[in-house]
């Protein structure tokens, strides 16, 4: 983008800094407006769920504007502090929840390279910056001078630490079939049909999705995780004392994260950008067809990507409002004596898979189309060896890192 | 947009503001993208020396923030934004995974830090902590003089004093990877055969072993005791999630720290919360 405007004649820094600014407002226009949408669809999914009906006349039938109702009700509300409270803390606290969240969005392609910015660790910078929003938790509730507060947030930060650990296991995996970390690439190599997501590449990573699923839910708070902010017992946790605008950069920063797990959910194990079915491939449109179709093929992977992550959060939704809450102990029995050992074994049952059955349970059946390592998989003739015989071997057992050393 | 929405990567000019006082900045490697030359307007000024100059400037201010704060809280605070800054700093480089790895050990290690601050500070004597002028100049002295030793060290090594590294390729983590299972693909000599000896898989098994270790060991101290005639009290103590708390908090976040004096810790200052909370 920088490059089209400096071909306006815009000096260098200029464009660099407007194209920054673009990507900066879009990805914010997203945190925002989705957060508006997903209100709505909270207030009117649990209305049903609830056999009510949910908002029915702020602008309409269907309660449409109740969210901006709500927004312009909390600009109005006054800005309340508690008179113990840390004050630069308790200012600050919305902001670092809101800004680790935003900051995940960076690294996370929307399409095929219609990202931030793209990072060749873009799986490990979104799961290291989505567990810094917890901070911003901590410190609200240390800084409310409330013992809600502070109970609410101790709970966050046990929550948040343990389910690191069986999230991470679960997000190695498809990490793992792809050979890299660009989340670019690992989307890319679900192209096709739906046959070729990850979430169908063999029986272990479609159990793992669902530990991964339960895992995000935990790590985005959401009930029955939503232990921090136990109304029943800890009056609103770890928000108690917040009033006005910086409640609602937390609900910001909540609906930012549940949409930013639902995204790399789909862009790990759905497909990400690619349909279940290649609508634009059997139309003879790719990237290479030219800038029209380029663009045509991005806007679809576009909605695609995120009408995925829209199901995930409707999925979230439906969860929260179906299932109770979980005590403590009962969230810390989910995470480590079954997420994490099952994550475990899934994660090794799925590098066996890889070794034994390398092309699958029907050779053929599944398109090999996108099993190209990144670079180290490099044959004799410079030709990627990837296709038959070496699809998908994960350790360096394959032809390929032979084919690497021998030509020298 | 055959860039997509890329941003961020700037040109390293041919003339470096500032290059010899910033020796970090020659010894990263910078991002591979390069500005058709020509289209600097401000061709004197050099976009990359001025974020990386604000991110520096970020980085040591909150490390002073760090020294002069009074408040265990705030300065686990300020650390956090310091690291992040060190993080930035890296990304600015072009070395990702690097940054990527400072944001998740660091900065999330600091977590630990900042649960055990609102534990320590949840009673009154810990709320703020006031060293003694004697204190202050004992650490002035010590910190001075490593700062000095640091200095001289690293302005006597030439290659670090202009932008001699120059663009190089954004190194990739797979490299990385295939070399800690013991495939060097970066580094095959011409017409050797490379053997499995090149890589690292030897110390990536002892550390990884030795994290194992440290884990089992971790929930071994941090697991509730069985009496043989359980007590009431102590079953109601053993059920405190905040035990949990601390047994959990500090295992993934920071694997270097000794696990008994930190479990230690941990077991303290949580009964210690628990008990003002009542």
């Amino acid at each position: 983008m920088a490059d089209f405007l400096i071909g306006f004649g815009l000096p260098g820094w200029l464009a660099w800094l407007i194209a920054a600014l673009v990507a900066a407002v879009l990805i914010l226009n997203i945190i925002a407006g989705g957060a508006l949408a997903f209100i709505w669809a909270e207030r009117k999914i649990a209305a049903r769920i609830q056999d009510r009906l949910g908002p029915t006349r702020t602008g309409g039938r269907f309660g449409w504007l109740q969210s901006l109702a709500d927004g312009i009700k909390l600009l109005a509300k006054e800005d309340l502090m508690p008179d113990g409270a840390d004050g630069l803390l308790f200012r600050l606290a919305p902001y670092v929840s809101f800004c680790a969240s935003f900051c995940a969005f960076i690294a996370l392609p929307f399409a095929f390279d219609v990202v931030g910015q793209r990072l060749n660790v873009g799986v490990f910078f979104v799961v290291a910056v989505l567990g810094l929003e917890v901070f911003g938790v901590i410190l609200a509730g240390y800084a409310s001078a409330s013992k809600w507060s502070l109970f609410g947030a101790m709970r966050e930060a046990a929550q948040v630490v343990s389910y690191e650990v069986p999230l991470g296991m679960c997000v190695v995996v498809p990490v793992m079939l792809a050979g890299t970390m660009d989340l670019v690439t690992i989307g890319e190599k679900q192209a096709g049909w739906f046959t070729s997501w990850y979430l169908f590449h063999d029986p272990f990573t479609f159990v793992i999705f669902w530990i991964y699923v339960t895992c995000a839910v935990a790590s985005v708070n959401r009930a029955p995780f939503d232990l921090a902010e136990a109304e029943s017992e800890l009056v609103a946790g770890f928000h108690t004392e917040y009033s006005g605008l910086r409640w609602s950069f937390f609900f910001m920063a909540e609906y930012g994260s549940m949409f930013l797990v639902s995204a790399l959910a789909a862009v790990l194990f759905l497909g990400g950008w690619n349909g279940p079915i290649p609508l634009a491939t059997l139309a003879g449109l790719s990237e290479g067809t030219g800038d029209s179709a380029a663009y045509f093929v991005r806007l679809l992977g576009l909605a695609n990507l995120i009408g995925k992550a829209t199901l995930g959060v409707l999925f979230m939704m439906w969860i929260r409002w179906t299932l109770p809450r979980l005590r403590i102990d009962q969230v810390m029995t989910t995470c480590l004596k079954y997420c994490t050992p099952i994550a475990a074994v899934m994660f090794a049952g799925a590098m066996l898979w890889q070794l034994l059955l390398p092309a699958g349970l029907f050779p053929g059946w599944r398109r090999p189309a996108g099993e190209i390592r990144e670079g180290w998989l490099e044959g004799p003739g410079g030709s990627a060896v990837g296709h038959g015989a070496s699809v998908g071997a994960v350790a360096p057992t394959g032809d390929g890192v032979l084919a690497t050393r021998s030509p020298r | 947009m055959t860039g997509g929405l890329a941003m961020g990567t700037f040109d390293v000019g041919s003339t470096m503001m500032l290059d010899t006082l910033l020796p970090m900045a020659a010894a990263g490697q910078w991002p591979p993208l390069a500005l058709p030359s020509g289209a600097f307007a401000l061709a004197a000024v050099n976009w990359h020396s001025v974020l990386f100059l604000l991110f520096a400037a970020l980085t040591c201010g909150f490390a002073v923030a760090v020294v002069a704060a009074d408040n265990v809280v705030r300065m686990a605070l300020y650390l956090v934004f310091s690291l992040g800054s060190a993080a930035g700093l890296f990304f600015l480089a072009g070395a990702e995974f690097i940054g990527a790895m400072q944001l998740m050990i660091y900065v999330g290690g600091t977590l630990v830090l900042l649960v055990f601050g609102v534990m320590l500070t949840a009673q009154a004597p810990f709320v703020s902590i006031k060293p003694s002028s004697s204190d202050r100049t004992l650490a002035a002295v010590a910190g001075a003089s490593l700062l000095a030793l640091l200095l001289t060290a690293v302005f006597s090594v030439d290659a670090w004093r202009g932008p001699g590294a120059g663009v190089v390729p954004a190194p990739s983590a797979t490299p990385l990877g295939m070399a800690l299972v013991g495939v060097r693909v970066d580094d095959a000599p011409a017409g050797s055969p490379v053997t499995g000896r090149s890589g690292y898989m030897l110390p990536f098994e002892i550390v990884s072993v030795h994290l194992l270790v440290v884990l089992v060991g971790a929930a071994y101290l941090a697991r509730a005791k069985r009496r043989k005639t359980p007590r009431a009290i102590d079953a109601v103590a053993s059920s405190e999630p905040l035990d949990r708390v601390a047994a959990q908090v500090r295992a993934p976040g920071s694997p270097s720290q000794a696990p008994g004096a930190a479990n230690r810790t941990a077991g303290g200052s949580s009964s210690a919360l628990v008990g003002g909370g009542r």
